[in-house]
């Protein structure tokens, strides 16, 4: 049994469990389950313990933020200004990367969990309020963590003098409303303040500094704070025998697109490699219908793609971005020989391009530019002219070296990540990288699809009206 | 009906309170008006821009932002079909050639009946089953589009009703923090100090 | 330079910075321009438009970052040409204009356009956009002032910014989300700002456009003068455009000292009141046929033979002066002169709506020193109605720096939300409600945590100035140090006041002139550019001085309600078409420019009085309005120095009865657009006053029965009116409010004035049900 049909996608296996512990049991989301397999005892030790001490726990323990970044979480929290208050914890839970997705199973199947590292949160960084924005098209992961907060308010788990202790604090859940750019940290914190999802920039706006309201802010993900409860009850030491030095513990991974088995798995972080995912048996076992792999997409829609010849990488941050691309946020998607490459990069770019906040020009225009040129290639209307204006339109949205996998058979070196941006944020790249990646891997696709070059009609700009 | 009635009126305030800033409810209190009337109406914007304190055109600015919010009638039933990636490679387009054949209207339509609507959407985190696809917000994982035919036809004789509420209602469990229990927002400009479990740790612990 | 000034590399050449300056205004001020759409430098950086990323080496490497919102740091290197630089300028831009239509040729801001300039500059030279373009209803009605453009707009956020950060009227905002993002009001709910038409001068395309200059002029077709608003005392600094002889607009120009850019929309769009069809262009004899028009000489004559046989007659005290307070320093100096010079001392530039002239006298604030106080106190009417950008400046104050008010009012205000304490009084018991809120201990300590300063004028028309000027020398004996910011409203109301027109004692002021009018006691009233009939809050006494005066001089740019029956009118020329200087509320002298001439034969005041002397046997001296800027000068008002002159100041006792029968307070003031002859004759704004009407505490209305609209009476001991009434909760129970001036006689409402005696301390009513 290694799938079960409370939990739709996810799919156990025999290796260590860190948040996924739970999920095995169809009422995994009560209060009575979580206190019956170990709830809150992590909550009551770390009462017990000083906040400080607490946070050298998860320092010590190296846990990565699962957002995206990978940004260490005990770091996060000691980047606050020393004696600014009130600071608050904002939980990411608008999970909406295309590819992704583990923090919408982790509050439906187990929102105690991720209430318990909230808790732990505030009281070992000093917050006195948390907000836990939940994607607005997640309507049962809502409930679940509804019915959890009453559960455990009403349990004296949450409020004040939890426990009987000093420790008081009030989680409100706040729902989104439907924008993908939200999942950015400071778009999050301006959804927030009731404000369109528009990102801020950094400088001067990091959230441990100025965030909500202008007070330092931690913002963590679902997962990052979902490990905490293990971290406190077991301890740092318990949690770093898993996984590598760099990259301890675990990671949800969803594996979707044509493979036999997709699903979301909790791997062992930085040592499963790509080809264990796509083709070990307690993973995704294969390519459907025994096709050949053409591509794949290693940490989300917005990370650039992946050929074969990277399938012995392992699941490992650095690793990956030496080799081109990034992890992101644990999802990859799978391309088989059937794929047409030009449209699949479309439904990418066609996503970022709709879901740019619109507030820097470059992707506001550019990403909607790619789309309509991508568009008619796609249709058999382009020109060979439009697959480089493709990429001289990207290269305003990032101007120099874009990074992309090695290829043996195009005789193609890596260029490692990141790229430069002439953006706020990753949305414009975004609608950028899987137009490079498969005109970079798979040019001869677009060459097939386009009518040679004809005299493109070049409207001079500067000859209307421009001098005076 | 337009604007909140008393009792949305009283739940609105409560949820303001949770708050150290009232516009930080602008986003819950126009889920409220959706769910209300199934989509938002203008007097619904400016009964909220009065509750937090804001212009009418800050409330829309922020409104329109956001995808799920109708400013406009919608049907019944928002059908939601993903065409994101792994969707799009797994046959999202059947699913909506489906839908659009039962339904007689094309993608981002409603039906004569105000029954249903039907649009594209973007990813709805459920990639390893795809495709898939949401009505209210309520997902169907790896549909076929024999599947759609019969939710559609299921939807439409009220054989769903228990499952999926009408358009605008999301969670049908709210959360309520009980008086005796919040700790309550305070605006922060009205905090300097840190909280007392870390002043009380520096004189030995919280417990 | 400051000692800390920051070193920083631009392009090679190293230069100096303030600390905290971003790297856009350094480089800017070094000559290194960089470009830019979104970056403002009176508003917060949002770093959105991405246009003036530039390469910024810290250390780490050149980073492109955006200049508007990196500060400099000591060391670093910018690189405003670097290959990357130039790729991403010339991208944007590219991307900018991919969806800009290219309707520059009816563009009214072809010409002036940062879109076309920076594209020229900065841009590639061609587009490769070859698709369709974003397709927006164009142009559409935002405000009765403004139109927009959404399809030319590129989504800087300058304006939304603005209405947001700096109007406070977040009437305009971001709608829809990524390529479909719009500037759009609420529907039905226009941007109906004070300040609307800032936003046309700061857009940085042709997007937004101010309707009255609209399809008016071509920006290189414009002369341009720098100048001052006159509108009301803030002084903002203009810059007056005209072509073929006619003013087409004004322009705000950025003055760190008053007005920082910003007009507010009645000093920007009233300038269409100077090609009025109400300008007198002749001099004009009052016969028994009406007004004949006649010529200068014959009218000069005329008004020398009425000012010498009264003189001659009924001694000097039988003539009196109103006004002055709308001219220049100059024309009040040579009025000064001439009373001066014929004994003459009924001079007044204020029509009993102001304060004495011993406000003067107090020690003195300027802007500048009241937006970096820590406490400001308001005894003042309404700013943002009548001083519109200095609201702005102290709105800034208290939102952006650490200012606090305590504002003492009635009715609220556009700064009560910034308000630290709004304490509210009835009429007369402004003094006991002052006590009562200097006794609290938190204000006490606010008092003494900094400066003070007192932004005074006269709150409520309807009671009397002895009232309110009482108040605050209570408030100035109270608070040690405190200084003050006159908020006296018309525009050269201090230089009219420091030249010389302020009158020698409460005997000789407007009230005392008309009550002496009206019983017969004066043989020519001259009206120095006023109009009583409007402007003095008892209406009554003003219509019984101008039936009583032997005889009427009329000295007006406008035919207005008091010169359509003077006995005389001299046409007189207004701003824009004169050249002098003006003095603000702080005392700043400066400039007004002459850009247009004037129509028929009209003259400046001042060309009048030296004639006038002249007839009357007496040389003033002076025979060129360079000639008076000289004589001012040496008396410390030249232009660029602030300027203030002692006056005496003696204690004034009020007594105010208790509330008798009449026991609701009546509040009146004025609002930005009302019947004054600037708004009612500039066509744009016209239409813009309220009308007449009566606020009231909807719980009293809803005592009486009375719905919103409907017509209730006003009783006082002196008359009654009635007016349509509108419930408003800022008032309280004891409260009501009536804007003056509102036009409106021609429906039927009643006049708020004919309730207000300047006999009375204050004006207590009744209300009663109409039938």
């Amino acid at each position: 049994m290694t799938s079960f049909p409370w939990a739709p996608g996810f799919i156990d296996g025999d290796r260590p469990k860190i948040v996924t512990s739970r999920f095995q049991y169809e009422d995994s989301h009560t209060l009575e389950r979580y206190l019956a397999t170990g709830g809150y005892e992590g909550l009551r030790s770390v009462l017990a313990r000083s906040p400080h001490d607490m946070h050298e726990e998860v320092r010590s323990s190296t846990l990565l933020g699962r957002g995206g970044a990978g940004f260490p979480a005990g770091v996060k929290w000691g980047l606050t200004p020393d004696g600014v208050f009130p600071r608050y914890l904002v939980v990411n839970g608008d999970e909406s990367e295309p590819g992704t997705y583990k923090d919408r199973l982790l509050m439906e199947r187990d929102p105690h969990q991720l209430i318990e590292g909230c808790l732990i949160a505030c009281y070992a960084a000093g917050l006195s309020r948390c907000f836990l924005y939940i994607r607005g098209e997640m309507a049962l992961a809502q409930e679940r963590v509804a019915q959890a907060l009453n559960d455990a308010y009403a349990a004296g788990f949450i409020g004040k003098n939890i426990l009987g202790s000093s420790f008081s604090i009030d989680i409100v859940l706040h729902w989104g409303a439907g924008a993908y750019v939200v999942g950015e940290e400071t778009a999050l914190i301006e959804s927030l303040e009731g404000n369109r999802g528009m990102p801020r920039l950094k400088p001067p706006y990091f959230p441990a500094a100025i965030g909500l309201y202008g007070q330092p802010t931690i913002v963590n993900n679902v997962e990052t704070l979902s490990n905490l409860p293990f971290i406190a009850t077991n301890g740092a030491a318990e949690y770093t025998a898993i996984g590598t030095e760099s990259s301890p513990g675990t990671r949800m991974v969803a594996v979707s697109g044509h493979v036999r088995r997709p699903g979301v798995y909790e791997i062992i972080n930085g040592t499963t490699t790509f080809r264990d995912l796509l083709y070990g048996e307690e993973f995704c076992q294969g390519i459907r219908d025994d096709n050949e792999l053409k591509a794949f997409v290693p940490g989300g829609g917005s990370a650039p793609w992946f050929l074969p010849d990277q399938l012995d990488l392992p699941f490992e941050g650095r690793l990956v971005g030496a080799a081109g691309s990034m992890l992101g946020s644990g999802a990859i998607m799978v391309m088989d020989s059937t794929t047409d490459i030009p449209a699949a990069a479309l439904t990418l770019t066609k996503f970022y391009a709709h879901e740019s906040c619109g507030k820097c020009v470059p992707c506001r225009e550019g990403g909607t530019w790619l789309m309509r040129i991508l568009d008619r290639v796609v249709e058999g209307t382009g020109t060979t002219d439009d697959l480089d204006l493709l990429l001289e339109v990207g290269g305003s949205i990032c101007p120099g070296d874009m990074p992309h996998a090695a290829s043996a058979d195009l005789q193609l070196e890596a260029t490692p990540f990141p790229y430069k941006m002439t953006t706020i944020c990753f949305v414009g790249p975004s609608a950028y990288v899987p137009v490079h990646s498969a005109l970079t891997l798979f040019r001869s696709e677009f060459e097939a699809r386009v009518a040679p070059s004809r005299t493109r009609s070049r409207i001079p700009v500067t000859a209307v009206g421009a001098g005076s | 009906m337009a604007r909140l009635t008393d009792e949305n009126v009283t739940l609105a305030k409560e949820i303001i309170d949770r708050y150290p800033r009232a516009k930080s409810a602008l986003i819950p209190l126009l889920h409220i008006a959706q769910e209300q009337d199934g989509w938002v109406t203008d007097e619904a914007m400016r009964q909220i821009a009065e509750l937090i304190g804001v212009t009418p055109a800050e409330v829309l600015g922020t409104g329109t932002f956001y995808e799920m919010f109708k400013f406009e009638p919608v049907g019944k039933y928002l059908i939601n079909v993903c065409g994101t990636m792994s969707c799009a490679l797994l046959g999202a387009d059947d699913l909506m050639h489906a839908a659009e054949e039962e339904l007689g209207i094309h993608e981002g339509g409603t039906t004569d009946d105000g029954m249903f609507t039907l649009h594209r959407a973007e990813c709805q985190a459920a990639c390893t089953e795809a495709p898939c696809l949401q009505v209210n917000y309520r997902y169907r994982f790896r549909t076929t589009p024999v599947e759609v035919r019969q939710l559609i036809s299921d939807l439409r004789n009220g054989r769903l009703d228990d499952e999926i509420p009408p358009h605008g209602t999301l969670a049908r469990v709210r959360q309520h923090i009980p008086a005796d229990k919040g700790v309550g927002a305070v605006d922060p400009s009205q905090v300097t100090s840190p909280p007392e479990w870390i002043t009380a740790s520096a004189e030995g612990g919280a417990s | 330079m400051s000692e800390q000034s920051v070193e920083i590399t631009v392009n090679g050449k190293t230069i100096s910075a303030e600390p905290g300056e971003m790297v856009i205004a350094a480089a800017e001020r070094a000559g290194e321009f960089i470009p830019r759409f979104c970056y403002h430098p009176r508003m917060s950086s949002v770093g959105m438009c991405r246009q003036c990323l530039v390469e910024i080496d810290t250390g780490r490497g050149p980073m492109l970052q955006p200049s508007c919102m990196v500060p400099v740091s000591p060391g670093m290197t910018v690189d405003t040409e670097s290959d990357t630089t130039k790729q991403a300028q010339e991208g944007i831009l590219e991307l900018l204009l991919a969806n800009h239509p290219l309707d520059c040729p009816v563009c009214d801001k072809g010409g002036e356009c940062p879109l076309q300039d920076q594209a020229f500059s900065h841009g590639p030279g061609e587009s490769r956009y070859i698709e369709e373009k974003r397709h927006y209803e164009k142009p559409i009605d935002i405000s009765s002032l403004i139109m927009l453009d959404r399809e030319r707009c590129v989504l800087c956020d300058r304006c939304t910014r603005f209405a947001d950060e700096v109007a406070g009227d977040p009437l305009i905002h971001f709608v829809e989300r990524g390529n479909a993002t719009q500037v759009m009001t609420y529907p039905d709910e226009p941007f109906s700002s004070h300040f609307s038409g800032n936003t046309a001068q700061i857009c940085p395309v042709g997007a937004l456009t101010a309707k009255p200059y609209r399809f008016k002029a071509r920006p290189w077709d414009l002369e341009q003068a720098n100048s001052t608003c006159t509108s009301c005392s803030v002084g903002c600094e203009i810059s007056v455009h005209s072509s073929r002889d006619r003013v087409l607009r004004y322009q705000g120009i950025d003055n760190d000292d008053v007005n920082w850019g910003w007009l507010c929309d009645r000093g920007r769009f009233n300038f269409e009141s100077i090609h009025a069809e109400g300008r007198v262009t002749e001099p004009l004899i009052k016969t028994a046929d009406g007004h004949q028009a006649t010529s200068w000489n014959a009218a000069m004559s005329i008004t020398t033979e009425l000012l010498n046989e009264s003189l001659a007659s009924a001694g000097a005290s039988s003539v009196g002066v109103i006004g002055g307070a709308r001219g220049t320093n100059e024309d009040a100096w040579a009025w000064a002169q001439l009373c001066a010079a014929l004994g003459i001392e009924r001079h007044d530039p204020q029509l009993g709506d102001g304060l004495p002239a011993a406000l003067l006298g107090m020690p003195r604030a300027t802007i500048r020193e009241m937006a970096s106080a820590a406490t400001v106190v308001l005894l003042a009417p309404d700013l943002k109605e009548e001083l519109p950008v200095l609201y702005l400046r102290l709105r800034d104050a208290v939102v952006n720096g650490s200012t606090r008010i305590i504002e003492f009012t009635s009715t609220g205000s556009g700064l009560t939300r910034h308000a630290w304490r709004s304490i509210r009084h009835g009429a007369g018991d402004v003094g006991s409600t002052i006590s009562a809120t200097f006794a609290d201990a938190d204000v006490q300590a606010q008092l003494s945590s900094g400066p003070v300063v007192v932004v005074a004028g006269r709150g409520n028309l309807a009671t009397s100035a002895d009232v309110e000027f009482a108040a605050l020398q209570q408030l100035m004996t109270a608070v040690d140090g405190a200084t003050v910011l006159p908020a006296l409203r018309r525009g050269n109301v201090v230089g009219a006041l420091q030249a010389g027109l302020a009158p020698t004692s409460a005997a000789s002021d407007t009230t005392s002139t008309l009550t002496a009018a009206a019983n017969g006691q004066i043989e020519v009233l001259v009206l120095l550019g006023s109009d009583p009939l409007a402007d003095f809050p008892d209406r009554d006494l003003a219509a019984a001085a101008l039936n009583g005066a032997g005889r009427v001089v009329s000295i007006t740019g406008h035919m207005n309600a008091s010169t359509v029956d003077a006995d005389v009118v001299l046409p007189a020329a207004v701003m824009s078409e004169k050249t002098g200087s003006t003095t603000n509320l702080e005392g700043r002298v400066a400039p007004i420019a002459k850009k247009v001439n004037t129509p028929g034969v009209a003259r400046a005041d001042w060309m009048i009085a030296v004639e006038l002397a002249d007839r009357l046997g007496h040389d003033l001296g002076v025979s060129s309005v360079e000639g008076i800027s000289e004589q001012l000068t040496s008396v410390g008002a030249g232009v660029g120095s602030v300027w203030s002159v002692p006056f005496e100041s003696s204690a004034v006792e009020v007594n105010v009865a208790p509330k008798g029968g009449y026991d609701v307070d009546l509040i009146v003031s004025r609002v930005m657009y009302d019947g004054g002859v600037a708004t009612a004759s500039s066509p744009s704004l016209a239409g813009l006053a309220n009308g007449r009407s009566v606020a009231v505490n909807p719980a009293v209305l809803e005592q009486l029965g009375i719905d919103s609209g409907e017509m209730i009476r006003l009783v006082s001991e002196h008359g009654s009116a009635e007016l349509p009434v509108c419930p408003d909760d800022r008032l309280d129970r004891g409260t009501v409010w009536a804007a003056f001036g509102q036009p409106g006689r021609e429906s039927g409402f009643g006049d708020v004035r004919s309730l207000i005696s300047s006999s009375a301390p204050v004006s207590r009513i009744r209300i009663e049900r109409v039938s």
